[in-house]
């Protein structure tokens, strides 16, 4: 598994905390769902950035309250095929508006790194080095879509509109 | 012909292990030199479950070139050929039991002015 | 006819470009199966018994003959020379290989063609009638909102990994010839009170192992919302929808487990929020989106010309055909035409490469070049001159395709079955192909009327067998084929299930239960003009029970 941030391979700043464990002092941790909720107003006023890992059948909304304290929230895939972490990517940050990082893990593939982007997340636990490699050149790939992605791309319909033009990233005419 | 997707391992009789090749989906039976093979008869045959189990899962393991392995009945002929014992091996060995449709060269269906 | 725009041709050739780096990675074995399979199945690339299998979305049942003639080089160059038209209305190729999947792609890239959700559990092809844009009894034509809802849909990142496979479907018009209520989603577009055109919603329809038909979760929608309430939906189902057993994952279930309010309230919930955001649909959008969609320049000819008539009079067959196979069309003069892929002894809705290109030249010539596709597995000219007729019927029997036999007992809706299909249990082709013989006799056909005839060759139900007036589900027992009975179904605005009527009879014997079926209308029927259906309703499944049973 590599982690994979602004397009590159990178170190995870962050510690993953078991529930049981004690909290290290002025480190980047990120502690599951139950702790959080259990300690959220203590998690949130550390001296140091904190970040959740949430379940996927679990609703975001339980977060709302404390968005903007949480510097990173980590999201599940259990199988790629199982999607609803993309919703949950949406409504966190496309309804709540949240500003953090957004973190992909689990069973993370190079055929899902245009989805994830367009999701919002930008922070990907990718599973197979040769894909965490690739992340750049999958995404360039792409040049159209039809939808406005959380990642702030005007979709096609207004693109239209504007009189834009997609260049073909293939080589092959359109 | 329930789909071998559901399918427990029962032996009661000779099997085979089939399964689809990669390159262009053609069927293709396990032989016993751990290759495929697309004729019937060079198919590794075994009533045998523990040995069927391994077949499987070296078909299984072969995925690169052959995908969805199964362990399907076979039954012989009196002639001691190797036949599908049932209908959907059956299809799957000689194809649609349906012609297709014919696709004739020589018969033009070109617009006449 | 909607027209791609470059925008449309990037986007279907950076994914062929995509999937072709994919097969090259599985046939190297950088990706395993495990992780291939999903991959083409966004592409629309099954594992049949025989070979794979490549299905072609047809969006909205819209061909043009450019794109018909590429289906046919496709099935001569790709496969073995024919394909086969199905009940979604896409087109699907049995015998092609992987490893020339990718130079397929490309070739139907060049005219707008892709299997992009076709397969996988996304969004699929939305379907609408295929009388759209031309029939008398419809508001407008759906294919536009079929559009606008078909791009927002194409790989969307939220909905590409939903618990199922999402069908959606529009319609306009006041007959449903598309089978609204048996879609995940369907959307009948209606005036309310005020007079203002928007659409029911409704939601949870489906066949298959467990049939439910659609619930109205929201009476009208303004076109406005349309988007943004498909999107609350799909995110609901996305969110809630089952991911533990593949029976029980589509949105039917869930609908019906959470009950249809609740269910209505949990996406308004969501679509409250997002409903005036980027997705309220801004009629400018939707206007460039209706400019692609192009019209033919009708003439302004008159009903009924006289070479019409005099050929109707001196010809038999022609007044038959004219009598079954073409229907009144909006536009003064012209007409519609359906071309029966269902002829005596053969596959229904398989069509050969030859057939293919010779109805793209009746198109041309007659048609304005365009096709459709319906879910009865026939096809369609949308615009044929009244006065054109004649030729077009010549043109037509010469291709086998002038059948007469639209809406009778032998235009048969069929899945392919256990000849093709990995998921069947049954056969269900020769039960299709028998059934046209023993009612070949045309002046029979025409005496039992409409009759609807569908064929499932498993529970999934690929041949609609629940809504058939009669259907014919195959099942296995013992190693052996046998078939259950079902009487009654509807697909259309007055949508029902059908009845089961006995236990399951034997391969060898259906075609004598379908006799004795029909027989037994003949002599049960109030008068000559009762349909079946009618009289299936009226007097239940009793009668025709007995009858097929007595000596079973």
């Amino acid at each position: 598994m590599r982690l994979v941030e602004n397009g590159r391979i990178a170190e995870d700043r962050y510690v993953r905390v078991d529930d049981d464990a004690p909290i290290p002092d002025r480190v980047p941790v990120i502690v599951s769902a139950k702790r959080f909720q259990a300690n959220a107003a203590a998690l949130t006023r550390r001296d140091g950035s904190v970040g959740v890992l949430w379940p996927n059948d679990k609703r975001v909304a339980e977060l709302e309250p404390w968005l903007g304290h949480l510097a990173l929230i980590a999201l599940v895939f259990p199988k790629f095929k199982d999607g609803r972490a993309y919703s949950q990517a949406r409504l966190l940050r496309e309804t709540y508006g949240y500003r953090g990082m957004l973190r992909a893990t689990g069973d993370v593939l190079r055929d899902q790194f245009h989805f994830l982007v367009r999701a919002g997340f930008d922070s990907f636990e990718v599973k197979k080095d040769a894909d965490a490699r690739a992340f750049t050149d999958v995404l360039a790939r792409y040049s159209v879509y039809y939808q406005n992605g959380a990642d702030g791309r005007a979709p096609a319909l207004r693109r239209r509109l504007q009189g834009g033009n997609p260049v073909p990233t293939t080589g092959e005419t359109v | 012909m329930t789909s071998p997707l559901d399918q427990k391992i029962r032996i009661s009789g000779p099997v085979v292990v089939t399964a689809n090749r990669v390159g262009d989906g053609a069927v293709v039976y396990r032989s016993a030199d751990a290759r495929w093979t697309t004729d019937l008869a060079d198919a590794a045959v075994t009533s045998d479950a523990t040995v069927a189990r391994e077949l499987l899962k070296d078909a299984v393991d072969d995925d690169l070139n052959a995908i969805g392995s199964y362990i399907a009945p076979v039954k012989r002929t009196e002639g001691d050929r190797l036949q599908p014992g049932n209908l959907r091996e059956l299809i799957r060995w000689r194809g649609p039991s349906v012609e297709l449709p014919a696709a004739p060269a020589e018969r033009s269906l070109a617009l006449q002015s | 006819m909607y027209v791609y725009d470059a925008f449309d041709r990037t986007l279907v050739a950076e994914r062929v470009a995509e999937f072709r780096d994919q097969v090259a990675r599985r046939l190297s074995g950088e990706l395993t199966e495990e992780e291939f399979k999903p991959l083409r199945l966004m592409n629309g690339v099954y594992l049949q018994l025989h070979a794979y299998m490549l299905r072609i979305a047809i969006p909205y049942g819209t061909l043009s003959s450019q794109q018909l003639r590429m289906l046919a080089h496709v099935a001569r160059r790709y496969d073995r020379g024919y394909g086969h038209f199905t009940t979604r209305t896409n087109i699907q190729f049995h015998w092609i290989k992987l490893e020339e999947l990718p130079a397929a792609m490309t070739e139907l890239a060049s005219v707008g063609m892709h299997g992009m959700q076709t397969s996988g559990n996304n969004v699929r092809n939305i379907t609408t009638d295929q009388w759209a844009g031309v029939a008398p009894d419809e508001i407008e034509d759906p294919r536009l909102w079929a559009e606008v809802i078909r791009q927002h849909v194409t790989l969307h990142p939220e909905f590409s990994f939903m618990p199922r496979k999402f069908k959606i479907c529009v319609g306009t018009s006041v007959h449903d010839r598309a089978a609204l209520r048996i879609h995940d989603l369907a959307l009948r577009m209606h005036r309310n009170e005020a007079g203002e055109l928007g659409f029911e919603v409704m939601v949870g329809g489906g066949l298959g192992r467990t049939p439910y038909l659609a619930k109205t979760i929201k009476p009208f929608l303004h076109k406005r919302d349309l988007l943004s309430y498909v999107e609350a939906v799909l995110r609901t189902y996305n969110q809630f929808g089952r991911r533990d057993n593949i029976w029980k994952a589509r949105i039917k279930i869930l609908v019906h487990d959470l009950g249809p309010e609740a269910f209505a309230e949990e996406v308004d919930a969501e679509w409250q929020v997002i409903k005036d955001g980027p997705l309220a649909l801004d009629p400018a959008v939707v206007d460039e989106i209706a400019t692609r969609f192009i019209y033919p320049d009708y003439a302004p000819f008159g009903d009924n010309p006289p070479e019409l008539a005099e050929t109707r009079r001196s010809d038999r067959r022609f007044a038959a055909w004219l009598d079954n196979s073409v229907a009144n069309h909006k536009a003064s003069g012209y007409a519609i035409v359906t071309l029966s892929l269902k002829p005596e002894g053969g596959t229904p809705g398989d069509c050969t490469a030859e057939q293919m290109d010779a109805i793209a030249d009746v198109a041309d010539r007659y048609s304005f070049g365009e096709i459709r596709v319906g879910h009865e597995q026939n096809l369609v000219l949308p615009h044929v001159a009244q006065r054109d007729l004649p030729a077009v019927w010549r043109a037509l029997d010469k291709i086998g395709v002038a059948g007469a036999n639209i809406g009778l007992v032998s235009d048969i809706i069929s899945c392919p079955g256990l000849d093709y299909c990995n998921l069947a249990n049954a056969r269900s082709i020769p039960i299709a192909q028998e059934l046209t013989r023993r009612f070949r006799n045309i002046d029979l056909q025409r005496d039992l009327g409409r009759l609807h005839i569908n064929i499932s060759g498993c529970i999934n139900a690929c041949g609609h067998h629940h809504v058939g007036h009669i259907g014919i589900l195959g099942v296995e027992k013992n190693g052996e084929e046998f078939y259950q009975i079902t009487l009654g179904g509807k697909a259309d605005e007055d949508a029902k299930l059908g009845t089961l009527i006995g236990p399951a009879v034997p391969y060898g014997q259906v075609a004598d239960v379908v006799e004795d079926i029909a027989a037994a209308y003949l002599e049960l029927r109030a008068r000559p003009e009762e349909l079946f259906i009618d009289t299936v309703n009226r007097l239940g499944v009793e009668p025709f029970k007995e009858r097929v049973y007595a000596t079973r």
